[in-house]
């Protein structure tokens, strides 16, 4: 298939960007979009021009690395979808694709459509973690935790961190992001103790990072590629709530 | 301008929207019970609708929560001024070229602000018509020497145009607690997935009784109720 491609192109973090024509013929629809931009790379470095820089790794829908902004959408049109598992199938011969970096003032553009996740980095340094100690793996019937809270706990913890609920929010906001984290440590025995402490410095972390308000539209979870409910928004801030009125 | 507002972040910030939101909404549940009267028979409407505007602004507790509505409209209206400036930084300068986001959710919890601000405008444009002349201004008085306020309602409502206004804006309002309501609850940390359905539920039914109510009350005067 031939397809028109129109891409944000920026040099570096203060350089200001462009979006960029490039023309792809023989495109094989099994392909996965990052084995597309692939192509796309390899007949620029081949004309001596500077490949399109983006983030990758895992290329099986589960690291979190990739993130595009594909045809408006993150990650594309796909539901539940990552940008590396989405293929080229779904586009039709001819179609113009506009791919860019996910914006937003916390997420600073690196080069082209690689950009600058740290900050949920330092959110879960705030308090996305259990203080416990290290040593032995512990016995695993010690501390019994029932079937539907485990897998409550891990439809949160499936949250790959790669940015599309910040990138698709009208407002910028992690809530979804942080409300994962939060909701996912809360509703375990291990987490419980620094759920208050947690709820709090993570909130206040996500400030300090300049993410906006969360208004409740719903659109981060449609995104989503894990699927996670904004319900764990609002344990986040039922924990949030409960951390300021139990507050000693 | 103040980007906090003496609150330390987004979510306390959006507790405030929630709680004064919440208590708006119950204002409106009242002030709809009591316009009510206006479907009465014009006589017995004219009587009890002034002698029920009479008792509220003579009753101290209804003094009191009447401070506490102007202050929550206040502040609802400053502190969504206050995010919506921080949302716009925090989205950063560069927008997306191609923006297919509005597919991921629904036009009126995307505008918010938008439907607020309009909503404002009737605020103000609706004191200014009943509020201010009853109490600061020249009011005739009704057979029992009372206030004629149902005459000034009446009087407003044998206008088509100014039925139109309150009916559009009713819509706007409509909208507006179609997502608010729910969102409020979801603010404050309502995340029991059984209880959250009830409260959609609640809020929708909610909705269309106050949004139906009083656009009906407009019409209805226009239609039915002759010059008193």
């Amino acid at each position: 298939m031939r397809i028109q491609l129109k891409i944000w192109r920026q040099e570096n973090a203060r350089a200001q960007g462009r979006m960029v024509d490039y023309e792809l013929a023989d495109i094989n629809p099994e392909m996965s979009f990052l084995e597309m931009l692939d192509v796309l790379n390899e007949q620029l470095i081949q004309r001596g021009d500077m490949p399109v820089e983006f983030d990758h790794d895992c290329r099986e829908g589960i690291c979190g690395q990739c993130g595009l902004f594909i045809n408006g959408r993150a990650h594309g049109p796909q539901a539940a979808t990552t940008t590396c598992q989405l293929h080229m199938r779904h586009f039709r011969d001819g179609d113009t694709i506009y791919v860019e970096p996910f914006r937003s003032r916390a997420f600073p553009v690196i080069k082209d459509l690689r950009i600058d996740r740290s900050a949920f980095d330092r959110i879960i340094q705030a308090g996305g973690y259990i203080s416990t100690r290290t040593g032995d793996a512990p016995e695993a019937n010690a501390l019994p935790i029932g079937h539907k809270v485990a897998e409550a706990a891990f439809d949160a913890a499936a949250c790959i961190g790669c940015g599309a609920c910040v990138a698709t929010c009208k407002n910028a906001s992690a809530a979804l992001f942080t409300g994962a984290k939060v909701s996912h440590l809360a509703m375990l025995p291990q987490g419980r103790p620094e759920a208050a402490e947690r709820a709090r410095k993570m909130v206040q972390q996500m400030e300090d990072e300049g993410f906006g308000h969360c208004t409740n539209t719903g659109a981060c979870e449609v995104e989503c590629p894990q699927e996670i409910s904004i319900r764990h928004i609002a344990r986040m801030n039922f924990e949030y709530n409960r951390a300021g009125v139990l507050r000693k | 301008m103040n980007r906090t507002l003496s609150l330390p972040n987004n979510l306390a910030r959006k507790n405030l929207m929630a709680l004064t939101g919440l208590f708006l909404c119950f204002f409106l549940v009242i002030h709809l019970a009591g316009n009510l009267q206006l479907l009465l028979p014009a006589e017995r409407a004219q009587l009890q609708y002034n002698h029920y505007s009479e008792l509220l602004s003579h009753n101290i507790l209804i003094k009191v929560v009447s401070y506490v509505l102007y202050a929550s409209i206040i502040a609802h209206a400053v502190y969504a001024l206050v995010l919506t400036v921080n949302s716009r930084t925090a989205q950063g300068g560069q927008g997306y070229a191609y923006d297919k986001r509005g597919a991921a959710s629904t036009w009126y919890s995307r505008n918010m602000g938008l439907l607020g601000a309009l909503l404002l405008a009737f605020l103000i444009f609706h004191m200014a018509n009943f509020w201010y002349p009853y109490k600061f201004g020249e009011v005739p008085v009704d057979a029992a020497g009372r206030k004629d306020l149902y005459r000034v309602v009446v009087l407003a409502y044998r206008e088509w145009w100014y039925v139109a206004l309150y009916v559009v804006s009713m819509l706007v309002l409509g909208f507006h607690l179609l997502h608010g309501f729910y969102s409020a609850f979801q603010s404050l940390g309502l995340y029991h997935s059984k209880y959250g359905r009830w409260v959609k539920w609640a809020g929708q039914a909610y909705t269309l009784v106050i949004t139906a109510g009083f656009i009906l009350i407009p019409i209805w005067v226009f239609l039915t109720k002759p010059m008193p």
